[in-house]
Order: structure tokens, then C-alpha cells, then sequence
């Protein structure tokens, strides 16, 4: 079948919305359901290939669907950084569905067919992101993302999913309407097009105070990439099932944030004007701050998701940090930490739903003992931990590189010593976790006969582990990409 | 044929209404009812075609020319106004008989749909006539009918709820009769045309200035303009919810329209907004009534009240959008004028459903019910994201370009404004969905079912509507500017 490019973009974005109506239509079918989640999430990690493989020989597939307003149209195009994002996004789908079937059957979860559904639609969203060509496509995906995971946020349906799905939507919502969509129209007022440029398109049209304003409208209205204070929604989607939490707020949700917040940089705003804007580091300030506090935060947590969760707070600001320098080499690290991170964090998240799964134990507390259970679980645990701190041979060593070099490079002192300081306090909180895991005796009356977990989830953490390590060795595909992001002429 | 649809468009209905008195089975009047208002949409289609290739029309009753007869006169702000106008009639009575049944005796009902096609046929009049006091005639027999189709309500407040409409409504149209009394004193002409050649002469007068003044408030009555709204809560809440669905959707944005062009075609741009401190009064009154109503919505027990007043909050937007002064502004009113009539059509035809299997639109009543009638409260869900203005729904259209419109003159502050009662918005529809999806179900709703057909139908058609025309925006963006921009510039 000789599929275009052009086609095989519209695919990516089509097929796992007609998964959706396809998982719909089996619900009664449980087996046909998961075929169709599987089925389709391989469809799409080939398609996101080989329109890679099209955007890696210089070819740019673009896409127009519709003009929804007079000059403002929803259309794709593939670019660098959003071609990472599409590929990470891709290979984690099929792996998360993967674990979904082993967490959602294992737990014995109530409505997985409407699960199944909108872990499709927001799969599609997110690749929607990933290619949008414009403002007013990322605007409406984005919006879309937001609300098609408030369901699989509250999935439990009971007092306390509600209290957490307000917050989650209360958070994202109110800074979508009231700070990104105030940003969008007027960056269309003043120059006439949303569309992602090399260089950007604000160049000319805006300078001074009202330049900076524009971008903390931005950065502050992409809630998305919780820099703190938009960083409730985080914890508090944390009620979630574990596919959701490693998914969406591992990779997907959080990374369509930053993803989003590092587009705009570079290709509305472009990294040469924003060095120009007055008080511009306030923006290194926000995210260093993030980065600080809520590694500190994270060592006070005893429940194990959301001492990860706060631990994402924290990467996602590397990558916001890492923006925030505004040099070509930092924006290189930008990019491959949000490769490194997905596969890290998803790692961890992957383990700590195995643990529940397997034990149903949630707080670090319990864990005493647990790696000697469940080896495989906590051998992924380690792996994961280590690219977030940073270690080889984990991948999360080579982006924090590439950050702290592009910090030297702009001689962001202050940036390197945060760097160096969340290294320290990411160690402080991951790795106790993990002495406790494999050296500390089990308490006798921990009700610890159980063994690990079952063999999807499993098979699903160890080749997300086994990833993390791999891109260390071959960090070919996401580091080529990351170079080809086109910064534009810098002054 | 073509010559004279200007007045079938309103002949159509007037004449079918008491024509329905000679066909006694209710089946029958209702069927006739919907012929009726099918062909005026229609005719209104055919219009608005051709408006839109040859311009004006201009239509002279009886062939007596104006300024001594009576003449109508299309252009593209009222052939896009009887589109809507006509297009929401059609739709709400496919929903009207089955749920009118339950309302009402079988004799009764023939008069129901006398008073319906009597409604329509008043506001197709406001909206085709080019003569004032024609206006005030159709202004008439619309209210009339309609404080009649309010009083049909099966809540005994109902016919509270139709008095205080009829007072308050009577105050307003006796300030438009003053108005336009005064007008036709200063100029000796009633024709709109020739009023807005004749008045410039004698604008400077403290008489023409009172006729603004009366003519001014008598509308915004009318139209529910905070704090002139106090008979729409309560009107909407105990009307029949298919009267609601109409009343919502057309008879305040036909005051609006009323608003606009005499503001506009007849006293004249450079009047308006340079004698009275027209621009401003509208601006604090829009806010107020955006934050006022949005906030009492949020404290409601009653799912239709809470969108009553969520309606006064939208009016207060298209107001804002008027207040600007400019096209940009104007084309913002009138895009939210079709879309918030999308909007609450199928959010009130929507609770028709509710109401029909519940007897009640109470909070308490309505507890998890979005499991029993998923179809029914899945399009009060889209209906809300629509009020929230999500994109790829019209609400986030008529939003866009209000902000912009804003951006644009400037006003920053007042688009940060909108953007918080937007944000107001979400925590009124947020209650909603709570209610139906998260809270456990009251026992005794057990039996509760899907509402029938004949209501999720219409519902579905308003809410399909809500998100092509949100995608789709080509229709009402170049109409609507085309209508803008000819209010700013020639007199018609």
C-alpha cells in the first residue's frame, strides 16, 4: 500500500480516534477490545516511523485541513522537535497498552471499555500537538487533551477522584482560557498568523515589557508543563489508574506541556528575540524555583506516586530550565530530555502500579524487602531512578549533559548550580527507595506473600528499562532530531 | 413569486395561526404548525440568497410607496436573523408535541400552537418591517403571545411568572411607543429610511434626545439588558421547557437586533455614540450582567433557572460586543447572537427531555442521571462546553472574536474580563456534570429512561449544529461581516 506522507501524518492523528470507535463498538468483547487497542497503537508506531523517516531525508509533510477562521486553519506539519515528541509518544503507546490490560484485568477495574476509549482520543490529541503547524491547532488539541483525560483522571468515580478532577481541570482550564488564549489572539492581532516559524513570527511586531508579558502569558498559560504555582493539577491527578498516571502524566500530558512551552520559544517567539526581552530570566528563575522545591517536597512524600509526581514537577522544569537559557545547545538538551524523561519516568510509574498491582501497597514504608519479591519490578525501579538522577549507563545522563552544557555555554552559573543541587536531592529521594527495596528485611507483618506482578505488566517495564538503557548506547534517533530543530538566525 | 416573499415571510405564520382553530385534532394542528414554520424557514433561505446576490430589498406593501406606506426591507442582518429566527422554530416544534402533550389537555393545545405561530409570525415582523411603528405591532403581538405560551407552564408560578413578564414587558414597549411618538412628532414620518435622512435636522433637540433615551431602555428591557432582566429568570424557568427552548433562542436576540439598528440605521452612528454616553453605560452594564448573572447561576438548585441566568450573562456579552464601536465589535454581537441561540436551544430542548421523564429539573431530582439518559445529558455536556467556549464548538467562535474585537480597540483589561467570566461559566456547567455523572442516583428516579425520540432528535440536530458551525465558521463569519460592515457604512 503506497501511503504519502501527507496521508500516513493524517493517519497518525485518525487511527487511534477510530480505535476509539472501534473499542467502543467491542465493549462486549473485552479480548476484540484489547486486539483493537494493540492493533492500532502498532499501526501508528509504524506510520510515526517512516513519516520520520520522510522528515530525516529533508522532506517536510504539511497538512491542511480546514480554515476555521478566515486565515486561521487547522493544519500539520512535521518539524524536529515535533517529530521527537510524535515518537515518543508512538512507541510509548503500544508499550502502555501493553501494562494497561495486565493493570486494568489484574485489578479487576470497572468500566475499561470507556478507559480504553479515551486513552485512544487522548493518544490522538497528543499527536496533534506533536504536528500542529500553528497556535490554533496546538490551542485545540490541547484543550481536547485536557478534556478527554479529566474522565481517566477520575476514573474511580468516587468523592475523592471528584475533589482531585476539580483541581485538575480547575488548574488547566482556567490558565487555557484565561492566559494561553488571551496569548494566541493577541500574538494574531499584532502579526496576522499563529504558524510555527524558524525565528519566530514576534520578531518586529513586539518589544519591551509587553514582549516579556506576552511570553509569561504563554509559559504560565501552558499549565500543562506545571511550573510551579500551575503545578497542582499534578499531585492531584495522582487518583488516577497507574497506565493513566505513567502515560499521560509521565509522557503524554506533561510532555505536550513542555513540548509545547519549548515550541513557542523557539519557533513564535524565537530564542534571539527573547534575549532581548527586559527581565526575560524571571522565566530561569520560575523553573530553577520549580525544579528546587519540588525535589524538596518529593523527599517528604511517603505514598510512591506522589513522590514521583513531585519528582516530574521537577524534570519537567530541566526541560523548561533548559529552554529558558535561550542557547542552541541547552534547547538540544531541551529536546532530548523529553525523550530521556518519558522513558525514565514511565519506567518508575510502570513499577510503582506493578507494586500495587502485585501487594497493593502504596506507601514507600511498605517497601522494605520488596526487591528480593519482585526483582524484576525493582530492577526496572533502579533503572528508571538512575536516568533521573542521571548516571550512565542511563539515557538521562547524556540529556542532563547537553543541559549543563548549554548552561556553561551561556554562562548561567545559576542554572548549573541548580543542575547540580536537584542531582543531589534526586538521589536523596530515589535512592533510599532503593536500599530499602534490596537491603532491608521485610517486616513480618507486612502481608507479603505475594510474587511479581503479572507478565504484561512486567514484560511492559522491562522494555521500557531496557529502552532507557538502549538510548544511552544508541542515541542516534532522538539526538539527530534534536539538532535538526531549527533555532533560526540568532543576533 | 420571488417578489413578494419579504411579506409571505410574515404573512405565512399570521395567517396559519388562526387557521388552526378549523383543524380540531391536536395531532393535525401540530403537524400544520410544522409545515408552516418549515416553509418560513424556507422563504427565509430563499431571502437571504437573495440578499446576498442582489443587495437591499426593498418591499412596499400593498404597492403604497414609502414614506406614507408601509415597506419592508431586507438586507443581511435581518435575512441572517430570519434564518435563525425561523430555522429554531422548526426544530423546537419537532420537539414541541410530544412534550406539550404531558403539559397540556387536548383542547388546550390547539391554543398553544395558535400562540407559537402567532410568536413567530411577531418576531419575523420586527425583523422584516422598515417602518417603526410597524415594529411596535409585531413587538406587540410577539410579547403578547408569548406572555400567553409562558402562562401554558404546568408550575402554578407559571402564570406569576407570565404577569411579571406582562408588566414589566408592557413598560417596555409603552417606552418604545414614547420613542417612537416623539420621533414622528420631531420628523412627521414613521418609515425608518426616512427618519434616518430626517432626524440629523433635528438631533440636537432635547426632544429627539428624550425619544433616544425612552426608545434606548424600552429595548434594553426587552432584551434583558442587566438590570432590566428581573422577568427572564423566572419567565424561562416555568414556561414549558419547549417554550423555553424558542423564547431563549430568538425573542431577546430579536430586541437586540431592534437595538442595532436604530442605533445604527436610524439615529445614525455619530448620534448615538457621541450624544449619550452610550458606549460607556453598555460597557459597565454588560460586565455587570456577565458577573452578576454568571455568579448567581453558580448558586442555583434548579437546572433551568441556572441557564436563565447564564442567558442574561450571555446577553451581556453580545452587549459588551455592541459597546466596542466598532465592526469588529458589532460582528462579534452578531455571531454570538446565532450561536448563543444554537447553545440554549439545545441546552432548554435538552432539559425538555429531562423534564419529561422527571416531572422536575431540580439538582437534587437530576443526581446521576447520566446513566440512565446518557444521549440527553451527553448534549448538555456539549452544550455547556459550548457556553464555556471550548474550541471546536461555536461558543469558542462568538469568544474568539470578542477578545479579539477587544485586543483590538484595545480594551485589554475588559478582555481579561471575559475571559474570567468564561472561567464563571465552567463552574455553573462543572455543577451540572457533576451532578449527572458523579453523584450516586436518587432511588426513586429508578424507572427514569432515555427521553423519547421526538425530543432527542431536534436536541441532536441543535448540537450537531453547536459543532459544525464551530468548525465550519464560513457562513457566519462572512455574513456577519457583511452585515457589520454595512451597518457602519451606508444607510440602507
Amino acid at each position: 500500500m503506497n501511503l504519502t506522507p501527507e496521508m500516513m501524518l493524517q493517519l497518525i492523528i485518525l487511527v487511534p480516534l477510530l480505535a476509539a470507535i472501534g473499542i467502543a463498538a467491542a465493549y462486549r468483547h473485552p479480548n476484540v477490545r484489547e486486539t483493537v487497542t494493540i492493533v492500532a497503537s502498532v499501526v501508528v508506531l509504524i506510520l510515526v516511523f517512516k513519516v520520520y523517516g520522510a522528515f530525516k531525508n529533508g522532506y517536510i509533510t504539511s497538512v491542511h485541513w480546514l480554515e476555521i477562521f478566515p486565515g486561521l486553519s487547522i493544519s500539520f506539519q512535521t518539524e524536529a522537535l515535533g517529530v521527537i515528541f510524535s515518537l515518543v509518544a508512538g512507541c510509548l503507546w503500544l508499550v502502555t497498552s501493553v501494562y494497561s490490560i495486565g493493570y486494568m484485568r489484574g485489578n479487576n477495574e470497572h468500566s475499561q471499555t470507556r478507559f480504553a476509549l479515551l486513552f485512544a482520543v487522548a493518544i490522538s490529541a497528543t499527536m496533534g500537538i506533536a504536528l500542529s503547524a500553528n497556535l490554533i491547532t496546538l490551542f485545540i488539541f490541547y484543550e481536547v487533551l485536557t478534556f478527554s483525560t479529566f474522565p481517566l483522571v477520575t476514573h474511580k468515580g468516587d468523592e475523592k477522584a471528584m475533589k482531585a478532577g476539580r483541581v485538575y481541570l480547575g488548574v488547566l482550564v482556567t490558565t487555557s482560557i484565561c492566559l494561553l488564549l488571551p496569548a494566541i489572539i493577541w500574538t494574531w492581532s499584532i502579526t496576522g498568523t499563529t504558524d510555527f516559524t524558524a525565528g519566530g513570527i514576534v520578531a518586529g511586531h513586539l518589544e519591551g515589557p509587553l514582549l516579556t508579558l506576552l511570553a509569561f502569558l504563554f509559559i504560565f498559560g501552558i499549565g500543562k508543563a506545571a511550573i510551579m504555582p500551575v503545578h497542582r493539577w499534578l499531585p492531584a491527578a495522582m487518583v488516577a489508574p497507574t497506565p493513566v498516571s505513567a502515560l499521560l502524566h509521565a509522557v503524554a500530558v506533561v510532555k505536550a506541556g513542555v513540548f509545547s512551552v519549548t515550541k513557542i520559544i523557539v519557533y513564535t517567539f524565537g530564542i534571539g528575540l527573547l534575549q532581548t526581552a527586559p527581565n526575560i530570566d524571571w522565566f530561569l528563575y520560575f523553573a530553577g524555583f520549580t525544579i528546587i522545591m519540588a525535589s524538596i517536597v518529593a523527599l517528604r512524600q511517603d505514598n510512591l506516586k506522589r513522590r514521583l509526581a513531585y519528582s516530574t514537577i521537577s524534570q519537567l522544569s530541566y526541560v523548561v530550565l533548559a529552554t529558558a537559557i535561550l542557547a542552541p545547545i541547552s534547547i538540544v538538551g531541551a529536546a532530548l530530555h523529553i525523550v530521556a524523561h518519558a522513558f525514565g519516568k514511565i519506567t518508575l510509574f510502570f513499577a510503582a502500579g506493578s507494586i500495587y498491582t502485585a501487594s497493593h501497597k502504596t506507601e514507600i514504608s511498605q517497601l522494605n524487602g520488596i526487591g528480593l519479591r519482585m526483582p524484576w519490578t525493582m530492577g526496572a525501579f533502579t533503572i528508571g531512578a538512575l536516568s533521573m538522577i542521571g548516571i550512565p549507563p542511563a539515557v538521562g545522563f547524556i540529556s542532563k549533559w547537553y543541559v549543563l552544557m548549554g548552561a556553561f555555554q551561556a554562562h548561567q552559573t545559576l542554572a548549573i548550580i541548580i543542575i547540580i543541587l536537584s542531582t543531589l536531592l534526586n538521589a536523596a529521594y530515589f535512592v533510599p527507595i532503593i536500599f530499602a527495596a534490596f537491603f532491608k528485611k521485610e517486616s513480618a507483618d507486612n502481608h507479603s506473600d505475594h510474587r511479581e506482578a503479572p507478565f504484561p505488566i512486567v514484560l511492559a517495564l522491562s522494555t521500557t528499562a531496557f529502552c532507557t538503557i538502549l538510548l544511552f548506547f544508541f542515541p542516534g534517533i532522538p539526538f539527530e532530531l534534536a539538532e535538526m530543530i531549527n533555532v533560526g538566525n540568532l543576533q | 413569486m420571488t417578489a413578494h416573499l419579504p411579506i409571505l415571510q410574515v404573512i405565512v405564520p399570521l395567517l396559519a395561526a388562526p387557521t388552526c382553530l378549523i383543524l380540531r385534532q391536536s395531532r393535525l394542528v401540530w403537524l400544520f404548525a410544522l409545515i408552516t414554520s418549515g416553509l418560513s424557514f424556507f422563504v427565509s433561505v430563499l431571502l437571504l440568497q437573495q440578499v446576498i446576490e442582489s443587495g437591499l430589498i426593498v418591499y412596499e406593501l400593498g404597492g403604497w410607496q414609502a414614506p406614507v406606506g408601509i415597506e419592508y426591507r431586507i438586507d443581511s442582518l435581518n435575512a441572517y436573523l430570519l434564518v435563525l429566527v425561523t430555522g429554531i422554530s422548526t426544530i423546537t416544534l419537532l420537539a414541541a408535541q410530544t412534550s406539550i402533550e404531558r403539559y397540556l389537555p387536548e383542547d388546550k393545545i390547539t391554543f398553544f400552537y395558535i400562540a407559537f405561530l402567532l410568536c413567530l409570525a411577531g418576531l419575523l415582523g420586527i425583523l422584516a418591517t422598515g417602518d417603526a411603528f410597524n415594529v411596535f405591532v409585531f413587538l406587540e403581538i410577539s410579547s403578547l403571545s408569548s406572555y400567553t405560551l409562558i402562562g401554558f407552564g404546568r408550575d402554578r408560578r407559571a402564570l406569576w411568572a407570565s404577569y411579571q413578564y406582562l408588566i414589566m414587558g408592557t413598560i417596555g414597549a409603552t417606552f418604545i411607543i414614547i420613542g417612537i411618538g416623539l420621533m414622528y412628532m420631531m420628523t412627521g414620518t414613521l418609515n425608518m429610511h426616512d427618519l434616518s435622512l430626517r432626524l440629523p435636522e433635528v438631533a440636537h433637540t432635547k426632544t429627539i434626545f428624550t425619544a433616544f433615551a425612552f426608545f434606548i431602555v424600552g429595548v434594553c428591557l426587552k432584551l434583558a439588558l442587566f438590570p432590566l432582566h428581573l422577568w427572564l429568570p423566572n419567565a424561562y424557568t416555568y414556561a414549558p421547557s419547549v417554550v423555553t427552548a424558542f423564547l431563549a433562542a430568538t425573542a431577546t436576540k430579536v430586541a437586540i437586533y431592534v437595538l442595532l439598528r436604530f442605533v445604527f440605521t436610524v439615529f445614525g452612528v455619530e448620534f448615538s455614540f457621541e450624544h449619550l454616553p452610550l458606549q460607556n453605560i453598555f460597557l459597565a452594564l454588560g460586565l455587570a450582567g456577565v458577573f452578576a448573572a454568571s455568579i448567581v447561576a453558580i448558586y442555583q438548585t434548579n437546572i433551568k433557572r441556572l441557564f436563565a441566568y447564564s442567558s442574561v450573562a450571555q446577553i451581556g456579552y453580545m452587549i459588551l460586543g455592541f459597546s466596542i464601536g466598532t465592526s469588529a465589535g458589532i460582528m462579534a454581537t452578531l455571531l454570538h447572537l446565532f450561536n448563543h441561540a444554537l447553545m440554549k436551544a439545545a441546552l432548554f430542548l435538552a432539559l425538555a427531555g429531562v423534564v419529561f421523564r422527571l416531572n422536575s429539573s431540580n439538582f437534587d431530582q437530576c443526581q446521576g442521571l447520566g446513566k440512565q439518559m446518557p444521549f440527553t445529558f451527553a448534549a448538555i455536556v456539549v452544550g455547556g462546553f459550548s457556553l464555556i467556549g471550548v474550541p471546536l464548538t461555536v461558543g469558542f467562535v462568538s469568544k474568539w472574536y470578542l477578545v479579539l474585537a477587544l485586543l483590538e480597540k484595545g480594551w485589554w483589561p475588559v478582555a481579561a474580563l471575559v475571559l474570567v467570566g468564561s472561567l464563571l461559566a465552567i463552574i455553573y456547567v462543572w455543577k451540572i456534570i457533576e451532578t449527572a455523572y458523579f453523584k450516586p442516583a436518587n432511588p426513586e428516579n429508578a424507572h427514569v429512561k432515555e427521553a423519547p425520540m421526538s425530543i432527542l432528535m431536534p436536541v441532536w440536530i441543535l448540537v450537531i449544529a453547536n459543532i459544525y458551525f464551530g468548525i465550519d465558521t464560513r457562513f457566519t463569519v462572512a455574513v456577519t461581516q457583511i452585515a457589520s460592515q454595512s451597518l457602519f457604512g451606508a444607510t440602507p
